[in-house]
């Protein structure tokens, strides 16, 4: 925030700054992640698609998959409670709230809601815990399978968010996102700090097991006994599969946003301009892109780990994120 | 396989799928799917002859994916249903129940000549009869088993790509 030069201006710039830049920021960067998570989605198909020696459905597929979706009537099954058509949209407000908060466009603070760490991480559980209802809610052996495996899975990775979000925020002196990503940018040499490296590798892990990707689920198979997310989802369909779609979606696009953000900072708008706007929406645009065709690329290396050591991965995330700590006092 | 294994096969093989043929008409009433149809596939008693043919329809070379069709696990995804094989006596309930949990609307595609008559199977004794005896069928693919490219553009009349 910049000092006035007269009494007036600087309260009229202070109103502006405090609370009509962050909402403005905030929109605009919730109407560029809903344009961009199915894109993000079809762009990693699409990759995936070309390396198997396939043509491939084009970027814009997910974009009609959740039109189509849209347009049907859902079915429900006979024993279902209301919870089947309302998880899905809590998923979605939950994913919708972490484009909002996180700092993807810029690193502009929204006021009484600051971008937390705990904040962040209780809204994520929000949607954890609406998916693992939605599984469950249908009665089928599949879906309880799929919750509780959910449920695992984010019981263990919970611990390594926090603690690696943790090691990033000690050089900050801070736990809000922003100041984070603020201070990597003000000071680039704690990007390549031997703790800031291990605490983005196990938070790149958390990340990959918190939005259901390869080695962790496998977000392509049809075969139940493999499944975690999908499994939950089975008995969704119509508008309900469309919201739980595109609320993952979302959480992916956001949680890559947030990670490239943190290994490239440059680009994020830290005082208010048009142009900044637009530059920091076309910088984590192509970020949140880049990193969703390098995931694209790995995937196709890696198979599905056993459900067995899962565990063992997260353990091991977490020892790192445990070591970035211990480092940042013990180096520091 | 290690990965510069992987990474040389895939550098060799490039583009394994065919030049997509000519578009076929839409079937009347598949508009509202937009270009993008999700499949739940049935065996309803076949000899896994069709099954074979729908699954390399759905590989790399055929790729019918590229034309917005995929494969779903769950009838509660599907706009449409592929069905295959006579119908046998144990199969005629979760083949209904299995139409009745997809949303609509759907369309029921019989693959196969065992799906459409009954086949050389017709007079089994596990056999109940052909498919359109129990559901309401939409579109055939004749064939014993039909050629994957038959599947394909059946598919693709489903989607309009």
């Amino acid at each position: 925030m910049r000092v006035g030069t007269g009494a007036a201006a600087h309260a009229v710039e202070l109103t502006w700054a405090g609370i009509g830049a962050p909402i403005l920021m905030a929109v605009l960067q919730l109407a560029l992640f809903v344009f961009l998570a199915p894109l993000l989605i079809g762009v990693i198909r699409q990759v995936r698609a070309r390396l198997e020696g396939r043509a491939g459905a084009g970027i814009w597929q997910p974009w009609r998959d959740v039109r189509k979706l849209l347009a049907k009537e859902p079915v429900h099954a006979a024993d279902s409670s209301w919870m089947l058509s309302v998880g899905p949209i809590v998923l979605l407000v939950s994913s919708l709230l972490l484009c909002v908060l996180l700092p993807l466009v810029g690193t502009l603070a929204l006021p009484l809601i600051p971008s937390d760490l705990f904040v962040i991480v209780s809204v994520m559980l929000i949607g954890v815990v609406a998916l693992a209802l939605v599984g469950l809610d249908g009665g089928t052996a599949f879906g309880g399978m799929g919750s509780s495996r959910h449920m695992t899975v984010a019981a263990l990775v919970e611990p390594t968010l926090l603690l690696s979000i943790y090691a990033l925020s000690i050089p900050a002196g801070s736990s809000t996102l922003s100041l984070i990503v603020q201070t990597r940018l003000q000071t680039p040499a704690v990007i390549i700090s031997p703790v800031s490296l291990l605490a983005m590798v196990a938070l790149a892990i958390a990340i990959m097991a918190e939005t259901s990707r390869l080695p962790i689920d496998n977000p392509s198979t049809h075969l139940e006994l493999t499944m975690l997310h999908e499994a939950m989802v089975l008995e969704s369909s119509g508008r309900d599969l469309a919201w739980l779609e595109l609320g993952s979606w979302l959480k992916l696009a956001a949680l890559l946003g947030l990670l490239g953000n943190l290994i490239v900072p440059w680009g994020v708008l830290t005082d208010f301009t048009v142009p900044g706007l637009l530059l920091g929406a076309v910088a984590v645009a192509a970020k949140v892109l880049a990193l969703g065709t390098a995931l694209s690329v790995g995937e196709v290396f890696l198979a599905k780990a056993r459900l067995f050591s899962v565990p063992e991965l997260l353990a091991g995330s977490f020892a790192l994120a445990l070591l970035a700590v211990t480092a940042s006092y013990l180096v520091a | 396989m290690s990965v510069t294994r992987l990474t040389s096969l895939i550098r060799r093989s490039g583009r394994i799928a065919e030049q997509a043929p000519q578009a076929p008409a839409l079937f009347p009433g598949a508009g509202i799917f937009g270009g993008s149809i999700q499949v739940r596939f049935i065996n309803a008693g076949g000899c896994n002859d069709c099954a074979q043919e729908v699954a390399s329809a759905f590989g790399p070379v055929y790729d019918v994916e590229r034309y917005g069709v995929r494969l779903v696990a769950s009838p509660r995804h599907a706009d449409v249903l592929l069905i295959c094989g006579s119908v046998t006596r144990n199969m005629i309930e979760p083949l209904r129940r299995t139409v009745v949990a997809t949303p609509t609307p759907r369309f029921v595609v019989a693959v196969g000549d065992c799906a459409i008559t009954g086949g050389v199977f017709a007079d089994g004794y596990g056999v109940a009869g052909p498919v359109s005896d129990f559901v309401h069928v939409d579109l055939v693919v004749p064939g014993t088993p039909p050629e994957p490219a038959a599947i394909v553009e059946a598919l693709r009349r489903m989607t309009g790509r």
